[in-house]
């Protein structure tokens, strides 16, 4: 595991998300009204929607295929929907956000 | 033993007095109906409402084909009993039927009384009784001519604003000097007369007609004054006789009507007549209530409890004309040992007036506010002495007693016995405990269960209130319903509110609205954002970030992640140029799909996303721009080839259908808006299931609005008739805009007019111009801020960020 910098805080705008392609499939990268930044997989569980095309409130989204809405903090799914996001730690450091990826450990050796 | 029960007649009043004896006695009768009318029992009542275009004829069906089945009756629809044998107890129809009888049931009903002119019988002259005649009706309306309505009582005035919806010009002439003489006092009548030209009819009183003229069909309606009043329609409402004519030849006992004793037996054993038909007690009955009253009596008769008798009741009067309230009943005639207590608020177009004698109501006229009308009834049935509450009794029920306003108190007063549905006699009580033992929770099975409310409806408001104090909470009939669980208030206030205290940023509206959210949710987002930018056009900064993502890269989302596109095609017209620009495209990109929509265009999909401004770059080069078809907004105006080509067009409908999409692209609306324009009746593209349609005819273009062909299939309604077409995009402008500013997020067209009326908005937009012209500039001023491509906006850098990924982390060689 190892810290990645995928760019500036300034990139996502607030109430949003960009992605990020990485060897173990595409993150979202959502920034919230109060600019904290969380990152889950970019995958809906119920039938893969891109949520980091989602709308963005709170620390949740709602995936835009289906609506279902997932914490962006634990990566479950809220309501009445069952699954959960696979959520990747986040580090913002000086305006910079970098991603913890298990590709780090590969990319170490 | 079955016993045969023939029944000559398929009214009302039969088909009530059938359920009451298959509740009563089922199975004791094998029932055999005839019915002059090819067709099966109606709401005779809700004719009116069918000629206005409120209701449609299945909606008034009473017993539908399946009742008859289930009940195990033989209807012969279309047979006219023209012969009762007494002696051989059996019964004839035209078309040669002979059927035996234990028992028989006439229920003739009446015939409308034709006034003794000359050309009383010319073509176009037609009365107002049945179906028929409200199909006559529709069918000389289309001509959008004058009509003339002889009669100014309470069919007559039905039939006049019937007509006046269905767009003719109407006149009705009256030989009194006020209109409704028998039911309204000469003050009320004044007021009727008022309301009803308000709506834009002509009211000639004290018109004695001489002839009606033409020669081989109605011109016009001359009076004795010698004044003529053309009309291409006369409708004759003068009144109703009793139809005792085969009850006569069979040798019953007939007087104005059939008599019967109050037990509803003829002059013979075998023979029960009731309804309209009859004579009881030297009275003549045409209102449904005392007919109900006999169909129960006659029940009971027939399934051997003869006890039951019909007893008389003053039935009060009610206009069923939407937006006039008027409610009268009893004796309200001047005379020296009467009294009278009137009110009277000119502005607020009220009139009340109660007539006492030895202080008890004999008589109440209401006109404009008839809220108390059933406590008045009542107080008038029972005879009750009002001395004490005599200071106060005009102001109504919820004044008495230092109660509040409240107006569930004024129904929670009213004694069990009260009578709250005049049609089908049905009182508090009964209405109570229906709710409660049977646990009714809806005004349908209350309906269903009681048959309040179930014939004319005026008194719903009514049963609602008593399901309301019978329920309490549990039913709330009108709840707001809350955007989402961020807010209490539902869209209609937050409309309301975001105007009132001029909010004009999301989080304004969420901070002064007391969102429970900090930044609202998926639902109410998208919604406050419309809201946002259909108020404030040039103020409001459109928040992206609120939109679904569909309307914020301006592409449709596809369930792989990747996205189509439709370019416009300006009332679906394309060329060589354009197909091969889209054909290099799709080359060019390797997209895998290309399809031809149902709004005349091409969808291109399978687009990545990152591929999207470069895919309109290239189609901007060649002219194109976005088709909305991802955006709650104006989507296509389907045409056909018009005056261009076809040899049956008779206007430009492709040139309008460009002109109309032209002028609102771009614009934001509550859901999406599909239009089309069709260039004769045959209707090729499809106008009356569209949100907004036109049919072009040779006289201009008919608007048509409110249709829907999705989830709901629903035709059109017709909005109107303008003869230019800039007065069509005119209308049709003033109309979207009104649904821009009114409608919830998420509603369709069909929906919000159904919430608002065809009325409203046929009033607001086509009969209003000042109003319409409103409509018209607000829109335009709205589309100087809408009206930018947004592909070419993201071709030139718009919004990046939405196109690429922020970043890629490459395969272990490169990370770090």
């Amino acid at each position: 595991m190892g810290w990645f910098e995928i760019g500036a805080l300034e990139d996502i705008p607030q109430r949003g998300a960009r992605c990020v392609e990485t060897p173990q499939g595409r993150i979202g990268v959502f920034r919230t009204a109060d600019d904290k930044v969380y990152a889950v997989e970019d995958h809906c569980p119920h039938r893969g929607g891109p949520l980091s095309q989602g709308i963005v409130h709170g620390a949740s989204v709602t995936c835009p295929l289906h609506n279902w809405v997932f914490s962006l903090e634990t990566g479950k799914a809220l309501g009445a929907d069952e699954g959960a996001l696979k959520t990747i730690p986040v580090r913002l450091v000086g305006g910079r956000i970098s991603l913890a990826l298990d590709v780090a450990l590969a990319a170490a050796e | 033993m079955t016993e045969k029960l023939v029944i000559v007649g398929n009214g009302m009043a039969p088909g009530r007095m059938l359920e009451h004896l298959f509740e009563a006695a089922p199975g004791r009768y094998e029932v055999t109906i005839f019915n002059a009318e090819p067709r099966v029992n109606y709401d005779r009542i809700m004719l009116s409402p069918v000629l206005s275009g409120e209701k449609t004829f299945e909606e008034i069906v009473i017993h539908g084909d399946g009742w008859y089945i289930a009940n195990g009756v033989t209807l012969y629809k279309g047979h006219k009993i023209v012969a009762i044998d007494r002696a051989g107890k059996t019964v004839t129809s035209d078309k040669g039927v002979t059927e035996s009888y234990d028992k028989l049931v006439v229920a003739t009903g009446s015939v409308p009384f034709i006034i003794p002119v000359p050309g009383n019988d010319l073509p176009g002259v037609i009365t107002y009784r049945d179906l028929d005649d409200v199909n006559a009706m529709l069918l000389a309306a289309q001509s959008r001519d004058k009509a003339v309505v002889i009669g100014g009582g309470l069919l007559g005035l039905e039939a006049a604003a019937g007509l006046k919806e269905r767009d003719m010009d109407v006149t009705v002439l009256h030989v009194m000097p006020t209109l409704m003489e028998r039911q309204l006092d000469p003050a009320a009548g004044y007021l009727l007369q008022k309301a009803v030209e308000a709506r834009g009819i002509e009211v000639i009183t004290k018109a004695d007609t001489r002839a009606i003229l033409g020669d081989k069909r109605v011109t016009g309606v001359e009076l004795k004054d010698g004044r003529v009043i053309p009309a291409s329609l006369v409708v004759m409402a003068v009144g109703i006789r009793p139809n005792a004519m085969l009850a006569k030849e069979a040798g019953l006992e007939v007087g104005r009507g059939i008599v019967v004793n109050p037990s509803m037996q003829t002059s013979d054993p075998s023979v029960l007549a009731l309804g309209e038909c009859v004579e009881v007690e030297a009275r003549t009955y045409g209102l449904v209530a005392p007919l109900y009253q006999m169909a129960r009596v006659a029940a009971e008769n027939l399934a051997g409890t003869p006890e039951a008798r019909f007893v008389h009741s003053e039935t009060p009067t009610k206009l069923k004309v939407t937006g006039i309230d008027l409610y009268s009943v009893g004796d309200f005639a001047d005379g020296d040992d009467r009294e009278e207590i009137v009110l009277r608020d000119a502005s607020a177009g009220i009139y009340k007036r109660v007539v006492l004698k030895d202080d008890r109501i004999i008589g109440a006229v209401l006109f404009g506010e008839t809220a108390d009308g059933a406590w008045l009834a009542d107080l008038q049935k029972k005879q009750t002495d009002i001395s004490a509450m005599r200071d106060t009794l005009i102001f109504g029920q919820a004044l008495q007693g230092g109660t509040s306003a409240d107006p569930l108190a004024a129904v929670a007063a009213l004694a069990d016995d009260a009578e709250i549905c005049g049609c089908n006699g049905v009182c508090k009580g009964t209405i109570v405990s229906a709710i409660t033992s049977k646990g009714l929770t809806n005004l349908d099975g209350v309906r269903a269960h009681t048959k309040a409310s179930a014939s004319c409806g005026n008194c719903t408001p009514l049963v609602e209130k008593l399901m309301t104090l019978t329920l309490g909470d549990s039913y709330n009939p009108a709840a707001v319903q809350p955007i989402c669980p961020c807010t209490t208030l539902g869209h209609d206030e937050v409309r309301r509110l975001i105007k009132a205290k001029q909010l004009k940023t999301i989080p304004a509206v969420m901070q002064e609205l007391e969102w429970k959210t900090s930044c609202g949710c998926a639902k109410c987002r998208p919604a406050l954002n419309y809201y946002l930018v259909a108020d404030w056009p040039n103020e409001y900064a459109d928040d992206y970030q609120s939109r679904f993502i569909n309307e914020r890269v301006h592409a449709n989302i596809q369930k792989d992640g990747t996205y189509s596109i439709v370019p416009r095609m300006w009332g679906g017209v394309t060329s060589a140029r354009e197909l091969r620009a889209i054909a290099d495209v799709v080359d060019k990109f390797a997209i895998p799909t290309v399809k031809v929509t149902g709004g005349q265009r091409i969808d291109m999909l399978g687009i990545k996303k990152e591929d999207l401004p470069a895919v309109w770059a290239d189609l901007g080069q060649a002219g194109f721009v976005s088709g909305h078809a991802y955006a709650k907004g104006l989507r296509t105006v389907k045409t056909c080839v018009g005056t261009d080509w076809c040899r049956f067009g008779t206007q430009d409908s492709t040139g309008l259908g460009i002109r109309i999409e032209k002028f609102m692209w771009g614009s934001w609306t509550p859901a999406k808006v599909k239009m089309a324009v069709s260039g004769c009746p045959r209707n090729c593209a499809e106008a009356t299931c569209k949100d907004v349609g036109v049919i072009c005819v040779d006289s201009g273009f008919e608007i048509h609005f409110a249709g829907a062909a999705g989830l709901d299939i629903k035709g059109t309604e017709v909005l109107g008739l303008v003869k230019t077409e800039d007065e069509a995009l005119e209308v049709i402008v003033a109309l979207v805009q009104m649904y821009r500013e009114q409608a919830r997020y998420l509603e369709r067209i069909y929906k919000w007019a159904k919430r608002i009326g065809t009325d409203e908005i046929r009033k607001q937009v086509l009969e209003n111009t000042a109003r319409r012209q409103e409509y018209f500039d607000r829109f335009v001023f709205s589309q100087k801020f809408a009206q930018i491509d947004p592909w070419a906006e993201r071709v030139s850098g718009k919004d990046k960020h939405e196109f690429r990924p922020m970043a890629a982390v490459p395969f272990p060689q490169a990370a770090e």
